[in-house]
This record gives C-alpha cells, sequence and structure tokens, in this order.
C-alpha cells in the first residue's frame, strides 16, 4: 500500500466509544478507489472525514479507517447554474471560502462548518432550513462512489436505488469520492434574523408553527435543564438571507465578505467534565436571560448565525473524558406531548445539556436510512460516565419509536440493533442495495456492527420484522 | 460492539460457575448481550446459568469446559473461542477459589494449587486472549479481584496473596494496553455471600453477589478502572493501607 498506515484509537466528536484501528491516508481519488477494489487482506474498512459525527459511525475497531480528507479539490465550478463538483473530502469550510465571496452558498448547512462534503452526503445532513429545502440528497445532482466493485456513478435519475441508499447510508454502501452539489445564490454574506423567547416548550412549539414560510432559517435553542414551569424555554432565532437593499450604505461596499475566524481552542482536555449540573444551569440561565423577547430585523454574519459553537474549538473535550453521546430523535407532527415527555425526562434526572436544538422538519426525503422526516426533531446533549443514563437513554428510544419517530445515526453511539427496522421502515431497501454493492461486508464500521448494518444476520431479522 | 455507555453484545466468561459471573450477565442480558461462552469447570452451575441467559432473550449460549489451571490448553482454547464469536467485546475473568484458612493447615500443595487457581490460572486466561483482543481493536476485560488482596491479612494469608497477584497484573495490564482500544476494570469486592463462602461467618459490609454484579454494570457504564463494592470500601482501605502494621496484625480471623 502506498499510503501510510498507523495504528490509531479513534472516536466521535462524544468521545466515546473509542477502538482502534490501522488509519491510511489516501492522496487521489484512483488510490482511494484501488484500495476498495484491491484491498489485501480481509479487514474491514470505513471512511473517516473530520470526525464529527458523535458515536461510533467512522471508526472500525480491528479494521481499517480511509481519512479522505486530503482528497478535498474544487474540480469545477459553474456559475450559471449554479453548482459545484469537488472531491468529498472537501470540508464546508473550504467550501464557504470559495463559494461565499462569488456569491453561492450550500444549499444545506449543518451547525459546524468541520464536516467533510462526503460525511454529510453519508449522513444525509438538514440544516435549519430543512422545513423548505428538506436534505443535502435534493440538492446532489449525482455522486460518484467507490466500491468493492469499482467506481460507481448515481443521482436521482441515474441507479437511484444506490443513491438513496448511499444517501444517509453512514458510508456503507460505498465511500463518497466525488459529488456534483447545486447551489443557492446570495447576495450578501449577512443574515437578517429575528429573535424571540419562549417561556417554556409547548409555547415554543406554537410559535414555530406559526409564519414558517417566511423563515428559510428557523430553530429554537432550548434550555434542556430547567424544569417545572420553565420545561423547555427557548430562545427562537430565525432568519433569511440579507439582501443587498438590506445592507447600510457602507457594507455595501463588500457584501460578500467572510470572515472565518480561526477558533479559539480548548487548551487542554480537562482530566473531569467541566459540565456538571451546576455550570450547565447557570450557562442556560445566562443564555437565556441574555436574550431579547423579541427582535427583528437584525444584521448577524452568517457564521454567527450557523456556526456558533465552531468559536471554541475542541469544546467537546470538556466533558471530560468519558465524553457525551448527542441524544437527536424525531417524532411526527401531533406527537408534541412525546417532545415533552423527552425534556421533562432529562430534565429529572439532572442530566445536564446545555443548547437543546428544536426544529420543525419539513417532508421526508427519499434516502433509505434519512433521519429526517416530517414532525419535530429535538437534539440534547447527554454526558456519559454517570450510571443510568445507559437505561435512560433507552427508555426514551421506547416513546420515540412508540411515537412512530426515529434517533439519528450519525449522533447515536448506543442505540439496540432491535430499534432499527422500527425506526428505519425502509432498512430491508438499504440492505438490498448494501448487500448488492459491498456483497463482501467490505465496508464496515462499528456502528455498523453494533447495529447489524453490516452483515446478512440482521438481514433475516428485519425482513421477519417487516 | 461495546456500545458508548459501555454495554458489550457479546461476552467470555471465565469461571462461568461463579454466581457473581451469572448475576453480572443477567443484567447485561437486559441490555446488549447476544452472544456468550460460558467457560468453567461446573458443568450443571454453565447450563443452568446458560438456559437463565437464553430465557433472557440472549440469542446465542455455548457452554465449554475449561479449568484454568490446565494452562497448556489456554492458548487454543482462546483461539476456538475467538473462533466462536465475531468480536469479545468482554471477557469476565471470575475464576477462582477459597483455600484453607489457618496457617497450621496449610501445605506445599495447597498453596500452588490455590497461587495457580486465583492468580496464576486466570492471568495465564487473559494473556491466552491478548493477541485476539488487540487485533480486534476494542474490549473491556474485567478481573474479579477482592479486598483480600489490597493488604493481606494473616487470616487469608494465601488467597490474599493471590489475590494481591491478580490484583497488581490487572492494573498493570491496563496501563500496558493504554491506546490499544482494549480496556481493563479491577472489581474488589468485600465479603461476598456465595456458595464459596457459604461455610464463612460474614465480615463486615458483606454484600450479595447481586450487589457485586450491579456493581459491575455501573462500573462499564463510568468507565472507572477499579470497581469497590461496596463502594465504602474504597475509603476504608484508604485507611487500612496506612493501619500500623502492629495493629494490623491482630485483626482476628
Amino acid at each position: 500500500m502506498s499510503a501510510s498506515a498507523r495504528t490509531e484509537l479513534l472516536a466521535g466528536w462524544g468521545r466515546m466509544p473509542a477502538s482502534a484501528a490501522r488509519v491510511l491516508r489516501p492522496r487521489s481519488v484512483p488510490e482511494l478507489e484501488d484500495l476498495l477494489a484491491h484491498r489485501d487482506g480481509s479487514l474491514p474498512m470505513i471512511a473517516r472525514g473530520l470526525g464529527r459525527s458523535y458515536g461510533d459511525a467512522a471508526q472500525c475497531a480491528g479494521g481499517l479507517a480511509l481519512d479522505c480528507t486530503g482528497l478535498n479539490k474544487v474540480l469545477e465550478l459553474d456559475l450559471t447554474t449554479p453548482q459545484v463538483r469537488a472531491e468529498a473530502g472537501i470540508s464546508l469550510d473550504e467550501l464557504l471560502r470559495v463559494l461565499v465571496p462569488k456569491g453561492l452558498f450550500p444549499p444545506i448547512t449543518p451547525g459546524t462548518r468541520f464536516v467533510t462534503l462526503g460525511g454529510a452526503i453519508a449522513s444525509d445532513i438538514h440544516g435549519k432550513n430543512h422545513h423548505l429545502d428538506g436534505t443535502i440528497a435534493r440538492h446532489l445532482d449525482h455522486l460518484r462512489i467507490a466500491t468493492s466493485g469499482g467506481p460507481v456513478e448515481c443521482g436521482l435519475g441515474q441507479r437511484s436505488e444506490v443513491f438513496s441508499a448511499t444517501c444517509g447510508g453512514m458510508g456503507l454502501t460505498g465511500i463518497v469520492t466525488e459529488a456534483v452539489l447545486r447551489l443557492l445564490r446570495i447576495e450578501t454574506s449577512s443574515m437578517l434574523v429575528d429573535t424571540e423567547r419562549a417561556a417554556d416548550i409547548d409555547a415554543c412549539m406554537a410559535r414555530l408553527s406559526e409564519d414558517e414560510g417566511r423563515y428559510r432559517y428557523s430553530v429554537a435553542w432550548v434550555d434542556g435543564f430547567s424544569g417545572g414551569r420553565h420545561l423547555g424555554r427557548s430562545v427562537i432565532t430565525r432568519a433569511n438571507h440579507a439582501v443587498l437593499a438590506d445592507l447600510p450604505a457602507k457594507a455595501r461596499r463588500d457584501p460578500l465578505g467572510l470572515e472565518l475566524r480561526k477558533p479559539l481552542r480548548v487548551p487542554a482536555a480537562p482530566p473531569i467534565s467541566l459540565l456538571g449540573p451546576v455550570t450547565v444551569a447557570a450557562f442556560n440561565e445566562l443564555w437565556y436571560r441574555r436574550a431579547p423577547r423579541h427582535r427583528a430585523g437584525e444584521l448577524v454574519p452568517l457564521a454567527h448565525f450557523f456556526y456558533p459553537l465552531d468559536g471554541l474549538a475542541g469544546w467537546n473535550l470538556l466533558y471530560g473524558p468519558r465524553g457525551f453521546t448527542q441524544y437527536q430523535f424525531v417524532v411526527p407532527l401531533g406527537e408534541e406531548a412525546t417532545v415533552r415527555t423527552v425534556l421533562e425526562r432529562l430534565s429529572r434526572a439532572r442530566t445536564a445539556s446545555f443548547l437543546a436544538v428544536l426544529k420543525r422538519f419539513g417532508a421526508e426525503g427519499s434516502g433509505h436510512l434519512s433521519f429526517p422526516r416530517m414532525g419535530w426533531t429535538l437534539a440534547l446533549d447527554v454526558p456519559l460516565g454517570a450510571g443510568g443514563t445507559a437505561v435512560l437513554l433507552d427508555g426514551l428510544d421506547e416513546l420515540v419509536v412508540s411515537a412512530g419517530g426515529r434517533v439519528y445515526l450519525s449522533k447515536d453511539g448506543r442505540l439496540r440493533p432491535e430499534m432499527m427496522a422500527a425506526m428505519y421502515p425502509r432498512l430491508a431497501d438499504w440492505l438490498e442495495v448494501r448487500a448488492r454493492l459491498d456483497p463482501e461486508g467490505i465496508l464496515s464500521s462499528d456502528l455498523a456492527r453494533r447495529l447489524g448494518l453490516d452483515g446478512a444476520r440482521r438481514l433475516a431479522v428485519a425482513k421477519v420484522e417487516a | 460492539m461495546i456500545d458508548a455507555t459501555g454495554m458489550p453484545q457479546t461476552a467470555v466468561v471465565i469461571g462461568g460457575s461463579s454466581q457473581i459471573a451469572r448475576d453480572t450477565l443477567l443484567l447485561l442480558a437486559d441490555r446488549r448481550l447476544r452472544s456468550v461462552v460460558l467457560a468453567g469447570r461446573g458443568e450443571a452451575a454453565l447450563e443452568s446459568t446458560a438456559a437463565e441467559l437464553r430465557a433472557r432473550g440472549v440469542e446465542e449460549v455455548m457452554t465449554r469446559y475449561l479449568d484454568v489451571t490446565d494452562t497448556d490448553r489456554l492458548d487454543a482454547f482462546a483461539k476456538a473461542t475467538a473462533c466462536e464469536l465475531d468480536t469479545i467485546d468482554l471477557l469476565l475473568v471470575a475464576a477462582g477459589d477459597l483455600c484453607a484458612f489457618d496457617i497450621d493447615a496449610l501445605d506445599a500443595r495447597t498453596v500452588s494449587r490455590a497461587v495457580v487457581t486465583n492468580f496464576a490460572g486466570p492471568a495465564a486466561t487473559v494473556v491466552a486472549f491478548l493477541g485476539t483482543l488487540r487485533a480486534q481493536g476494542a474490549g473491556r476485560i474485567v478481573i474479579l479481584s477482592s479486598v483480600a488482596g489490597v493488604r493481606v491479612r494473616k487470616a487469608n494469608l494465601v488467597y490474599g496473596a493471590a489475590k494481591a497477584g491478580i490484583d497488581g497484573f490487572a492494573v498493570g495490564l491496563a496501563d500496558a494496553l493504554e491506546g490499544t482500544g482494549v480496556e481493563v476494570t479491577v472489581v474488589r469486592p468485600g465479603f461476598v455471600r456465595t456458595k464459596m463462602t457459604s461455610g464463612l461467618k460474614p465480615a463486615p459490609l458483606a454484600v450479595e453477589s447481586s450487589d457485586v454484579a450491579e456493581a459491575i454494570v455501573k462500573g462499564l457504564e463510568t468507565g472507572v478502572p477499579v470497581i469497590w463494592v461496596p463502594p465504602v470500601l474504597r475509603a476504608v482501605f484508604a485507611f487500612m493501607r496506612l493501619f500500623p502494621r502492629v495493629l494490623w496484625r491482630k485483626i482476628p480471623g
């Protein structure tokens, strides 16, 4: 193998669980394609980008992790369509630096710009505009993926089954090497933001259900710690891209200026969690009090609006060595009571969660294992390492499943395999495509093995349950 | 695979007829456990635990005869077991037995036997599995030690010394495996009321085997390297370690 290999301990953003794998850094797409087609030995492998999945999606214990961040070229920028063709190891941060000065913006962006395009596709990511724009799959013209049988091109009009299995497929159908992404035109790099506070979770969901069409981006930051009459008190922020006319005269001279400051870095991993009940309660209180009751038309640089946490690199270390998980679920509209119950249980367990995020999703996309569906999604950080968390979260899974909802695999490190078929009704379709594209099961990950997504064994179970 | 909350899906148990092992597995069966290899000497106890696990929904339970003192067989056993499971998430080492307490009742054979049963055999078994565990890049080894090994008392001289040996081995092994993805937990119970201790007068702070099991499962979740059962023994022994020797030796059997 030309790429050098070293054994490293890998974990997701939540730092748990960790496992050791040989890490290879392919230097070109053909080299990566070669690795899959002419692998030496029978070691399983998984692609890894910037490690922002919270759980065990981008690690492969005892196997190979293919670090794709070196495959980050912009191959073609078409300003008329507009669309970009790029290698999938490119980060959103790199992409923004190319696109924004030209008045272009990725159609979907998550809460951090430190994800790769390939990782975004494997997770079929959504953003604060899901209610209007769906997931990233809706904006992809086509993909090139590396499989053990060689490279495969796919899109909605071409091998659409492969495309739908790959978008949200957690890197287990093939490794995305190139993608063509349609882009959004913007006039400025500023956001026009309306902010308001909601006294509790019911008020928050009621507000988010109103005026939905007026804002491209809409999200609520929820206090996941306070209980009682403050349960789920929130700060709702909704925004549109500012147009030229929204800017003051002085700012119009450089409307597309992009300021992506180098983030501050957590200087060292603390030996214990600094985010305990006391600090989190204080933080949440301060943050809620600081927010205006109501403010309209505030001009904010886009990085502040989309990527508030990117200002502190390595913030995940603050949870201490036992790490944390993010519990993100979605339940259909009409299941508001489930959202409330989940918040109540976590708040009662004194599980310190700061800055939970609540959002109303729009229609479901085409990805077989795509997470978003029409309804409410709530994402909360849950520190690990206190006994009882495992049982607490298992209980939440039961609630979510009985409400017809699901848990987001890219955030997950602990779901039980029995839940998969109930949460993802198109699992059997996905397994079928995977079996076709990767008959020997070369692509695997700790997540795949934990959830039984990597073999034929689970296929039988899924068929029985379906 | 072990999940983010430390729960294993597969386990190999050495000393599978032990009551602590049984109680631990029953708890893990309610979480994520789906495949288990139970290895030990007491066939009836292995089979009864296996039946209980199957009843709790564990898909695959295999029982294997294993005498950890038969060290020549350990490598072959580890190799065969590794083939039976796709990965070994948890290696639970609960093998061990009490031996004569009274210094006058000790003889060379008893001492040698006790050291092999409680220290050399379990340590050799763990070593036999190390190659597999390191190659799989993940896993947790849980080794049953005892507070008897923290500071050896005259009243259980040989058992205590053997447990001190396995405890030291486990602590050192944890350091040796840093960065490999394989982690080691040492369990230090006080007096546990089990069939092994049925003839003895319970010591202060005695616990049930189910208490030890609960502590182990909680320890897997919290990831602590040392589990004391009951937890107060950690403080007790912090003090006991400093106890002047002239007083220590006065502690009666």
